[in-house]
């Protein structure tokens, strides 16, 4: 479904390579999960796929279901199916969260050929998400993301997800800086989204996430490559070893 | 996409910009005294009326332009300016139906029909083309609540009186430059008058049309709310796309007298120049003041300002009655070459007046947008009250946005407040927006639309969809 070719990608600022050439499939129905130290790239690779500014790909692809989405703008990017629960959501003052949902549910809608929804049939559609997620309907009433806590952010990440339901997810780190609670409402949620036409990539630290949502492949990424590919077990003994002993080995 | 993102700003094309070929009675170029009788005889004013505008020449005459605001722009001349433009048929008054078809087109294209039903079926509307009226809506209608609502010049005669007491006591031609120079050659406006005990049943909306070349619109508004009165007043513009700057100068005078509320409101989408440039702009330097004279009075002003090269404007009241309220909503908009220096000044007078002042300015492009503001709190004024919030936002890197708040209170029971706040439209905020499926362009309108929502939410319903879409259309191409 998602098959990354050899993306090199670089900063637009500096010359300094920092994707070296990452190949990666992914199919239908599949979850991977995208493990490697602080500042190996990981956050860089999701952001080029979603089209971010300041990042610029330089080499390769990255194809969805066969189409380029490196020659697509972001919005198309998105309304084609790929969604991006950021690492750090940004905060928009001013900016309704429940209208904001709404725009981007009508977006894609509209986009493929499907009726918008006014508020009280859209408030209907997410009510259930909500629920879902333990999330109080007070949520949108407030400014997208603005002066929301870390957790609020990421389960605020996830209901978007539930609502435009698309075909490939990317969570960054979703799980840092949850508590246990928020981290199982949010597991339970991507448990409940993902089925056989999904493909999940899980970028994590830790295998708690790992442990509600089973990963069919874990893959590690250090300094910008992919250095090593395994089973879900790899990534328990990544939680025992670190990353050292796979690292190492490339230096020496 | 790069940093360029959010920088790479174009207008979109001006909509307005198109000019009507009609054929046109036009003063020779130039200001001298003949030039000022000339416009009182073609007016056929009073005489008093001719001593009011020679005594405001004779005194501009004596002023220097003045340079202290942040606005830069070659020194005007005078002399090259049309004073008198006007459509050569003959205007009758008393009936819709003889306005000239090319004149209704006109106003039917720039979205304001000039008949009495359709799209603004609970607005009345005064057409003013140039330097005259060219037809007012619901006159007969407002007549039977005892509304009246007319070109300036219809008010001379029937109403020559009222206009005698007003005209000129809140904005005197002493007042400034621009005043001196509007009381000696305005040529139309609209007059308004609510009688006591009376809630104006319609908006009231004047449109104003610049469509010679090298004219200069000079136009003067006065509208008086009586006792116990209110009245929802609104005014738009346009003008064509013409390679030479052009000036307009108006002045608006407000009278609130007990328990009165007006409230003004304006939607100023003159033309910008080019957005390489800025060459062939509007120069809008306005003077717009209201007296709430009469206790428990109130006037609000709500401006929404979009076009022009350059703004020059800082509508305000002066709170003399005790316990009234004075209050101040702008959106600011400066894009390209704009520059925009506005802002409001509260003079608080009577005891326990209360005003608000809430400006939001908006810099895109390479253009400067400056809040500049006055709260007045005299001895007299005990238990007086201010608030006032101006937020600035930036997007792009290579706008500027100013803020002047001049604070002067001169008594011990009175409270001032102030909030102020810059914000810049942040790439990551718009690549949000994309990333679940919304275009980057939405996503600029959205944010704006939500920093600016305080203002929106108190225009007149009527104009707050249009206010909301004009934004979106001025901030076109800003990203992408
Ligand atoms: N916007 C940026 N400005 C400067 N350096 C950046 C930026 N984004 C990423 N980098 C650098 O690129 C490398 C990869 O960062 P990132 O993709 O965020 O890593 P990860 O998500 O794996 O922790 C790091 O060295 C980081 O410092
Ligand atoms: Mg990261």
């Amino acid at each position: 479904m998602l098959d990354i070719k050899n993306l090199k990608a670089k900063l637009d600022e500096e010359d300094k390579q920092i994707l070296n050439g990452i190949n990666l499939k992914i199919g239908k129905g599949e979850v991977h999960a995208i493990m490697g130290p602080n500042g190996s790239g990981k956050s860089t690779l999701s952001k080029i796929i979603s089209g971010a500014p300041g990042y610029e790909p330089t080499e390769g692809e990255v194809l969805l279901n066969g189409k380029n989405l490196l020659d697509m703008t972001a919005d198309e990017r998105a309304k084609e199916g790929v969604f991006l629960a950021f690492q750090y959501p940004v905060e928009i003052p001013g900016v309704n969260n429940g209208s904001f949902l709404r725009m981007a549910y009508n977006a894609k809608q509209k986009y493929q050929g499907n009726k918008e929804l006014d508020p009280l049939e859209f408030e209907a559609l997410l009510e259930e998400k909500l629920k879902l997620l333990n999330m109080d309907p007070s949520f949108l009433e407030r400014s997208v993301n603005h002066g929301f806590s870390g957790g609020e952010k990421k389960r605020n990440e996830i209901l978007q997800m539930l609502v435009l339901d698309p075909q490939v997810v990317i969570l960054d780190e979703t799980d840092s800086g949850l508590d246990i609670d928020a981290l199982r409402d949010v597991a339970e949620a991507v448990n409940h989204f993902k089925n056989e036409d999904k493909a999940v990539i899980i970028i994590t630290h830790y295998q708690r996430l790992l442990n509600y949502i089973k990963p069919d492949f874990v893959h590690v990424i250090s300094k910008g490559s992919l250095i090593k590919s395994g089973s879900k077990d790899l990534a328990l003994e990544l939680e025992e070893k670190g990353y050292d002993w796979l690292v190492e080995p490339v230096k020496a | 996409m790069s940093q360029k993102k959010i920088e790479d700003i174009a207008n979109k094309e001006y909509e307005y910009g198109w000019k009507t070929d009609i054929e046109m009675d036009i003063s020779p170029k130039g200001l001298n005294e003949d030039i000022v009788r000339l416009i009182s005889k073609k007016k056929k004013e009073p005489e008093w009326l001719l001593d009011f505008r020679l005594k405001a020449y004779r005194y501009w005459l004596t002023l220097e332009e003045p340079t202290w605001s942040k606005v830069n722009y070659p020194k005007i001349d005078f002399q090259d300016i049309h004073y008198w433009a006007a459509p050569k048929k003959k205007v009758t008054l008393d009936s819709l139906d003889d306005v000239d078809p090319e004149l209704k087109r006109t106003f039917e294209k720039l979205g304001i029909p000039i008949v009495e039903q359709k799209r603004l079926a609970n607005v009345a509307v005064d057409a003013i083309f140039d330097s005259v009226s060219v037809a007012t809506t619901y006159q007969k209608k407002l007549l039977e609540h005892g509304v009246v609502f007319c070109p300036l010049s219809e008010a001379l005669e029937n109403y020559p009186e009222l206009v005698k007491q007003y005209l000129g006591s809140v904005v005197p031609h002493t007042d400034n430059y621009y005043a001196a120079l509007n009381a000696a050659v305005f040529t139309e406006g609209s007059f308004v008058y609510i009688p006591k005990d009376t809630v104006c049943p319609m908006e009231l909306s004047t449109y104003f049309r610049i469509n010679t070349e090298g004219a200069g619109q000079f136009e003067r508004t006065l509208i008086v709310c009586e006792d116990n009165s209110k009245v929802s007043y609104l005014e738009g513009c346009t003008a064509p796309a013409f390679d030479t700057n052009q000036l307009h100068a108006a002045v608006v005078e407000l009278v609130a007298l007990e328990k009165a509320d007006i409230k003004y409101s304006t939607v100023q989408n003159w033309y910008a120049g080019t957005p390489e440039t800025g060459a062939g702009g509007i120069y809008n330097f306005v003077t717009k003041r209201g007296k709430c004279i009469g206790k428990g009075s109130k006037i609000s002003w709500t401006q929404v300002e979009t076009g022009s090269a350059i703004t020059w404007k800082y509508p305000s009241c002066v709170l003399i009655g005790d316990e009234s309220i004075g209050e101040f909503y702008s959106v600011a908009l400066t894009n390209n070459f704009q520059e925009a220096d506005t802002g409001s000044k509260m003079i608080h007078i009577g005891k326990n007046t209360k005003s608000t002042i809430v400006s939001k300015g908006i810099s895109a492009g390479k253009s400067a947008n400056t809040y500049r503001g006055l709260v007045q709190i005299n001895k007299s004024a005990k238990g007086a009250e201010n608030f006032t919030q101006c937020d600035s936002m930036l997007i792009g890197s290579k706008c500027s946005a100013n803020t002047y708040p001049y604070i002067d209170v001169r008594n011990s029971s009175s409270t001032v407040g102030h909030e102020a706040a810059t914000v810049k439209v942040s790439e990551e905020q718009i690549h949000y927006f994309e990333q679940r499926g919304i275009p980057a362009e939405e996503a600029l309108g959205s944010i704006v639309n939500g920093f600016c929502k305080d203002v929106f939410d108190v225009l007149p319903t009527e104009f707050a969809v249009e206010a909301n879409q004009l934004m979106e259309l001025k901030l076109e191409n800003t990203v992408g």
